[in-house]
């Protein structure tokens, strides 16, 4: 069928801010999809709270909006700009919800919207439990049986019909406490029983066991003419219990036979079939070990992170297929761009394999339980790709960036068996690691089978691996012939991993390797094996014999990416990437990008000239640059991973385009930066690194307190925390110099001042500073988790004249070519550095889109030879947008439990959002709605528990809410402050003071805000900490600054409401008429 | 240990070669010769080695890591792997499957073919689609250009069919319609779905006449799959002919070259062949489409002016179904069985639907 002339107009949702479980896979599937309906001619009407994604650029939707994703706003949107259609399921969950809901409230009906692809009707046959379930039923597809209890009996009834085992979910429980599995009858009621109990509604799930199931999922695509293909397959690692997010996957299936596959792929059709899904769409299996029995645990009909990484594993673009269905084409028209000859009905064929492995945010909270179960935990992921199953672990390993270049792990290798067994047992995110170190100590593989539920064949893959780095440590170096050095790298081995094993460094590993000439091939990812001649350049390296690719003489760059999602390493990252790669095409560079997050628009396979989906190491680096002899890398756009390459590339003499590894070095080492801050007048706050608790503790002496600490060399604020006194100063140095002794402390005065921040371009003469923003938090509060605030409202022109000094004084005593981000206090008037990245930081994003200026063109032309003053924007500080913009961190703690969520120097926040307005208050408003926060209203009860020296300053802010009808709980301490300044307030019992406390006063659901001051973050034996949890898990809204306290007082006194507020493109913040 | 030992060697007819390790059954003085055939499927493996229609090939598998759940005798599509040897990234030592009961090695060994791994087998792939189909020789021998020659020339696949048909005719019971089966080399999973639909099934071995068939009294002529070249097969185009004209005819495979080719079709041979489980092909009657498993390297391209396309490849456009505008006549390429490879059954429906309607008109 050829394309649905009525479309004319589509709007596509974003998927919002970056959160743990809706992540940059989305950014990717949204880009795609806008490009496919664009080039159908078709205009597009986007929005996305999000500004860090790409898809927010101006350009790549007709109509772009940076607005809250909530019912009000879109329904502004959809009435300025009336669409005729909506695309539901490019948004993740998010948009998905939100589709729904317009549906329901009339809002597509009454403006004459229509909803392309997968229907409303069929997306709800999908997501509902219930009517899933009888779906299911109807086509005879087994599923999970469960039911909802509220007493003993019902539950004993239904497991007597489903069969033992069965697992208790009690409703409502934090964590999931007091469920578990049963086995029998016995076991059941006593299981039952607790959690009944446990539960605040008394209600609890009875579920059929699929534990030790394997996990099977399949990526599926259905056209308007019922035409339907498999994309991929994946095969969890994990069996069914930990998320399939959580889980390290591989595709396609390794251990099922052609029976098995072809059963499960069509039920998955079959139930695409019958809910008529037009779209992509994931379907989740349980396929017992034994027998032919499986059950369909879930559909996702939409495009999701898996089928993100079946795109990226097949070379099949799932989104820009399902973007062109819902434009009415059916899958045997549309061409697939990949081979440029075969058509999208086409079941890929890979003739590699694919492993996933979850990046987990467990090294930035330390504090963190981390259990891998049902409620997924990653940040992001990565991806390798081998032609083995050996090759591509080893690779995946080294991609995750976690010092870890073998299967010989340091922290597997201290513990007992015991203990091993134990981690073993329950899934956490070094499973991998625990598993090598018990078949290195010779433990029966079977029984881990057992213990795991994981498969021989996987296991059998393992203990390869572990085997072979046995045999080398007992080879040797000397030992080691071109034979054995090539079977090595063969199975993926790095230069890194095997000289960790035999005590030699890297360099030497390679320099056998030069000797003998051993040095990867590239190979094609091309949906076909091969098998027709691909136009693509999506590439990854075996140790093959032959190389697929094509060389020529234009001049090249290569942009190395930033791996995976992480804390302060998000898609910011990503887009810089992106934008680079686009402006080096726009100047006829061959652009050539390495990067292995799957999850990304810069892995996408027409991004750059060629992609080669490689593990970021200085070797996996090195290798491509040998084999392109690109003219140039650029470093400043991969976030730190690629910074970290600089040292390396310079020593290799490789040429490094932008500030060189020298002056990268001058920044990030206190003492030489210290010296050349001093050298051209610049003031920091005092300071000092420090390399033991006894220097530490005479350093405090020379300086006041409060003091900022932090260990050197990180990023996103890692292990940064404030001192008040010497207690807390000494048990901060002895617990960092017990963890890593071979760097310093840094410890630095803090001075509580107003915290402002440029991203700025230097060409080496001069500086380009797009804009500086505010942050409305006091220092001392991470930059990444600040509200930030531009143009900056509270900042005189003499002092953004010194800014701006300031900025081209760093810039150019540090020779920056390209970006630089410096972070400022402003505190008594003076200006003061606090952090200087010689390279792109992750407000770029935003800060272009909000300026108007194409800050990455800009930079990389920079870094290339071009002048600023030819470039069109000027030199100086750039003049102000009429308009003010309020970016707000988005955080994820619900999804981790026992994290800490006060905000403070360690970096916590996982996305953000923007809110655009034509005045501060305005743009704050929408950026308070955009992130989900609670405003408060006339009525609404805030509980307040502030720390002893705060609350005298809290005060006055109370008296703003309670002026403004708002009643307040405290603690009595604080109630006594309040009390004494005639706020009335209700006293509620501290932790130790009996039931009910405050805790059982947040979870009752009173409570509309938490404001919440403590003295000290990371304690979790604290009340503070017990406080913050218990509102995450009751989801009730907290702030913990009195800054962001008085914005939501701000924004309550403004007396705005949704219906006043206008809604606007990106186009118009800037001031450019489309 | 690792590094295996290279101690065979591929010989591409076009001087192209490839060193790799032997497994399964492997005679260090015995070359073995045959036709280079690359198979793409993800999974399937097993029904793939024991698809007589692959008798006499040596086969180069995409997919780099074979042998991973292992061999069964559920699964076997006849009584035995027929390939001369089999081509491999990697073979899996330790397969994992509750059905498993063979490693790849062993039933390679029990069945008497070579098995080769440790080879760059993507650039073997490439190679064949670049040049199209090609014989090869495995040896452990330095052999020179005119032995490798000799080999080549001497190798043919001529008298295929006889090896591989039934050796006399057989009958499997049932209460639907009456099918002769005229055996070209036929999977069993083609009897079992015929089976399931009812058929009594007698199975002709490939060589006999119209005659001998018609004296069964079927009520349609059904034509396998199976290997070979339909020009060294005329006594049995001869046979289709003759069936044709007076019993409804339906073919798969190498059955409906056969087929075409007694309709007055020309058969050509295809660059590199369709071999795997992922072609997708569009009726065009209905508009609709479907991923197919295939397995053949010639193709109709031209029919006479009775003969009407019902299916095209969707991506070469090549003919993959046809049917006689006024006789019970139609035939597909591909194998609606699967096994290896999505089944598309509905093909034995409408098969039957056909000789249904043929036996109401002449009843």
């Amino acid at each position: 069928m050829p394309r649905n002339l009525d479309v004319k107009k589509v709007l596509v949702i974003g998927s919002g801010p970056i959160v743990i479980g809706q992540a940059a896979e989305f950014d990717y599937s949204g880009t795609q999809a806008c490009e496919a309906i664009k080039e159908e001619g078709v205009e597009v009407v986007l929005v996305n709270s999000n500004p860090a994604t790409i898809m927010t650029d101006a350009g790549l939707a007709h109509y772009t909006y940076i607005e809250p994703l909530t019912i009000e706003f879109l329904e502004k949107i959809i009435a300025k700009e009336r669409p005729d259609s909506v695309i539901a399921g490019m948004g993740g969950q998010t948009g998905l919800n939100l589709s729904c809901e317009l549906h329901d409230r009339g809002i597509l009906a009454k403006y004459n919207v229509n909803v392309i692809g997968t229907s409303i009707a069929s997306i709800k046959e999908g997501e509902d439990r219930e009517s899933f379930k009888k779906l299911m039923e109807r086509i005879n597809e087994p599923i999970v049986e469960s039911v909802i209890v509220n007493d003993i009996e019902t539950g004993v009834k239904f497991a007597t019909e489903a069969g033992y085992p069965v697992v208790v979910r009690p409703a409502y429980t934090l964590g999931g406490t007091g469920g578990g599995l049963a086995d029998n009858e016995q076991e059941l009621r006593e299981t039952l029983a607790l959690g009944l109990q446990l539960s605040r509604v008394g209600q609890a799930l009875v579920e059929r066991s699929i534990k030790g199931y394997k996990e099977i999922e399949f990526e599926v695509i259905r056209d308007s003419a019922g035409n339907c293909i498999a994309v991929c397959s994946m095969e969890n690692i994990d069996p069914v219990g930990v998320h399939t997010g959580d889980s390290i996957v591989v595709a396609p299936a390794q251990t099922l036979a052609d029976k098995e596959y072809q059963m499960l792929r069509t039920s998955a059709i079959k139930i695409l079939d019958e809910i008529k899904i037009e779209g992509g769409c994931n379907v989740q299996f349980a396929l017992e070990p034994n027998s032919f029995e499986y059950a369909v645990i879930e559909i996702n009909p939409r495009v999701s992170r898996s089928s993100a990484l079946a795109s990226k594993a097949t070379g099949y673009p799932i989104a820009r297929v399902a973007a062109k269905i819902a434009l009415g084409f059916t899958l045997d028209e549309i061409l697939n761009k990949v081979t440029g000859k075969t058509y999208a009905f086409f079941e890929p064929v890979l003739d590699y394999v694919v492993l996933k492995i979850p990046k987990w945010p467990f090294d930035k909270f330390q504090s963190a339980k981390r259990t891998l179960g049902t409620k997924m935990m990653a940040t992001g992921e990565i991806m390798a790709i081998g032609n083995s199953l050996e090759h591509a672990i080893m690779k995946g390993v080294r991609s995750l960036e976690v010092k870890q270049h073998n299967l010989d792990h340091k922290g597997s290798k201290d513990k007992t068996i015991e203990e091993l067994k134990r981690l073993a047992r329950v899934p956490e995110d070094e499973r991998l690691f625990h598993i090598s170190e018990m078949l290195r100590r010779n433990y029966r593989m079977e029984k881990i089978c057992e213990i795991t539920g994981m498969d021989s064949f996987f296991l059998h893959k393992i203990k390869n691996i572990v085997d072979w780095e046995e045999e080398l440590k007992e080879i040797g170096f000397k030992g080691l012939t071109p034979e054995l050095l090539r079977f090595y790298k063969e199975n993926g081995f790095s230069d890194e991993g095997m000289a960790g094993l035999l005590n030699v460094s890297a360099k030497d590993i390679f320099n056998k390797r030069r000797e003998w000439n051993i040095h990867p091939v590239y190979k094609m990812v091309d949906t076909c094996a091969g098998t027709f001649a691909a136009e693509s350049s999506y590439y990854y390296s075996t140790y093959d014999t032959d190389c697929e690719v094509a060389l020529n003489d234009k001049r090249k760059v290569l942009v190395i990416g930033s791996g995976p999602i992480r804390i302060g390493q998000g898609i910011e990252f990503d887009y810089c990437s992106v934008h680079c790669v686009t402006s080096l095409k726009e100047l006829g560079v061959e652009t050539i990008i390495i990067n292995n997050n799957p999850e990304t628009v810069s892995t996408d396979f027409d991004t750059a000239d060629k992609l080669y989906f490689e593990p970021l190491t200085e070797e996996d680096v090195y290798e491509v640059i040998l084999k392109e002899k690109p003219d140039g890398v650029i470093l400043q756009f991969g976030g730190q991973t690629a910074i970290k390459l600089a040292n390396f590339l310079s020593e290799s003499n490789i040429n490094i385009y932008g500030t060189k590894p020298k002056q990268i070095d001058i920044a990030e080492d206190r003492e030489k930066f210290d010296e050349l801050l001093e050298s051209i007048g610049v003031l920091r706050p005092k300071g000092k690194g420090v390399w033991s608790t006894d220097e530490g503790m005479k350093v405090a002496d020379e300086l006041d307190f409060p003091l900022l600490v932090r260990p050197s060399y990180v990023l996103g604020g890692q292990g940064m925390e404030i001192t008040v006194d010497k207690d807390e100063l000494r048990s901060y140095l002895d617990n960092a110099f017990k963890n890593d002794s071979k760097n310093p402390v840094l410890i630095d005065r803090y001075l509580g001042g107003r915290e402002l921040e440029v991203d700025a371009i230097c060409d080496g003469e001069n500086v380009l500073v797009p804009g500086i923003m505010e942050h409305l938090e006091k220092a001392g509060i991470h930059s990444g988790d600040s509200i930030s605030i531009y143009p900056p409202q509270n900042v005189s022109d003499a002092m953004k004249a010194k800014i701006l000094e300031v900025t081209e004084k760093v810039a150019k005593a540090l020779e920056v070519a390209g970006m630089v981000n410096i972070q400022f206090i402003e505190f008594e008037n003076e200006l003061y550095v606090i952090e200087v990245n010689p390279r792109s930081s992750r407000t770029v994003p935003y800060i272009s889109k909000v300026t108007g200026v194409p800050i990455i063109n800009l930079a990389t032309r920079a870094m290339l030879g071009e002048k600023l003053k030819d470039m069109g924007y000027g030199v100086g500080l750039y003049p102000e947008a009429k308009m003010v913009s309020v970016k707000v961190p988005v955080f994820s703690t619900e999804k981790l439990p026992q994290v800490e969520a006060m905000l403070g120097p360690e970096m916590r926040s996982t996305g953000e959002v923007l809110g655009l307005g034509k005045d501060f208050k305005e743009a704050l408003y929408k950026g308070f709605v955009a992130s989900g926060s609670y405003i408060p209203k006339s009525g609404g009860i805030i509980l307040a528990t502030i720390r002893k020296r705060e609350q005298e300053n809290f005060v006055p802010l109370a008296k703003r809410f309670a002026a403004m009808g708002c009643k307040f709980m405290a603690t009595s301490g604080t109630a006594a402050t309040l009390r004494a300044h005639g706020i009335e307030v209700e006293e509620v019992k501290k932790l130790a003071e009996g039931v009910p406390n405050i805790l059982d006063i947040i979870r009752s659901g009173v409570i509309d805000l938490v404001i919440d001051i403590p003295s000290k973050s990371n304690d979790i034996a604290s009340d503070a900490f017990k406080i913050r949890r218990g509102a995450i898990e009751s989801k009730v809204d907290f702030v913990t600054s009195l800054d962001t306290a008085a914005a939501l007082a701000d924004v309550m006194e403004s007396g705005l409401v949704i219906e006043d507020l206008d809604v606007y493109t990106i186009n118009e913040v800037v001031g450019t008429l489309r | 240990m690792g590094g295996k030992n290279i101690n065979i060697r591929l010989i591409l007819e076009n001087g192209q070669s490839f060193g790799g390790c032997a497994f399964g059954y492997f005679k260090e003085e015995e070359d073995i010769v045959g036709e280079m055939v690359f198979n793409t499927g993800l999974t399937g493996y097993q029904e793939a080695f024991t698809d007589p229609a692959y008798a006499g090939k040596l086969m180069c598998m995409t997919t780099p890591l074979i042998g991973s759940y292992g061999l069964n005798f559920e699964d076997m599509q006849s009584d035995k792997a027929r390939l001369k040897a089999l081509i491999v990234r990697h073979k899996s030592d330790y397969p994992s499957n509750w059905r498993c009961e063979m490693t790849l090695d062993g039933f390679l060994k029990q069945n008497k073919v070579l098995g080769m791994e440790e080879l760059d087998t993507r650039a073997l792939t490439r190679i064949m689609r670049e040049n199209g189909t090609m014989k090869a020789i495995i040896t452990t021998k330095d052999l020179s250009a005119d032995e490798i020659k000799a080999k080549f020339s001497k190798c043919t696949n001529e008298n295929i069919t006889k090896e591989i048909t039934a050796k006399e005719k057989y009958i499997i019971e049932g209460k639907g319609l009456h099918l002769a089966l005229l055996d070209l080399g036929v999977k069993t999973s083609v009897l079992k779905a015929l089976q399931r639909k009812g058929a009594k099934i007698t199975v002709f071995p490939a060589f006999s006449t119209a005659a001998e068939i018609l004296e069964a009294n079927p009520d349609g002529i059904f034509l396998s799959g199976g290997a070979g070249n339909v020009d060294n097969m005329a006594a049995i185009v001869n046979t289709a002919a003759e069936l044709a004209t007076k019993k409804p005819v339906a073919a798969i495979g190498l059955g409906h070259l056969v087929l075409a080719k007694a309709l007055g079709c020309t058969i050509s041979p295809m660059k590199f062949g369709h071999h795997g489980g992922n072609y997708p092909v569009k009726s065009l009657e209905s508009g609709k489409a479907y991923i197919t498993s295939q397995g053949h390297d010639y193709v109709v391209t031209d029919c006479p002016a009775d003969i009407i396309p019902t299916y095209i490849n969707v991506n070469d456009k090549s003919i993959e179904g046809i049917k006689h505008k006024t006789l019970h006549v139609s035939g597909v390429q591909w194998a609606p069985e699967g096994n290896p490879g999505p089944e598309t059954e509905f093909i034995f429906d409408d098969f039957l639907k056909m000789i249904e309607e043929w036996r109401l008109v002449h009843a």
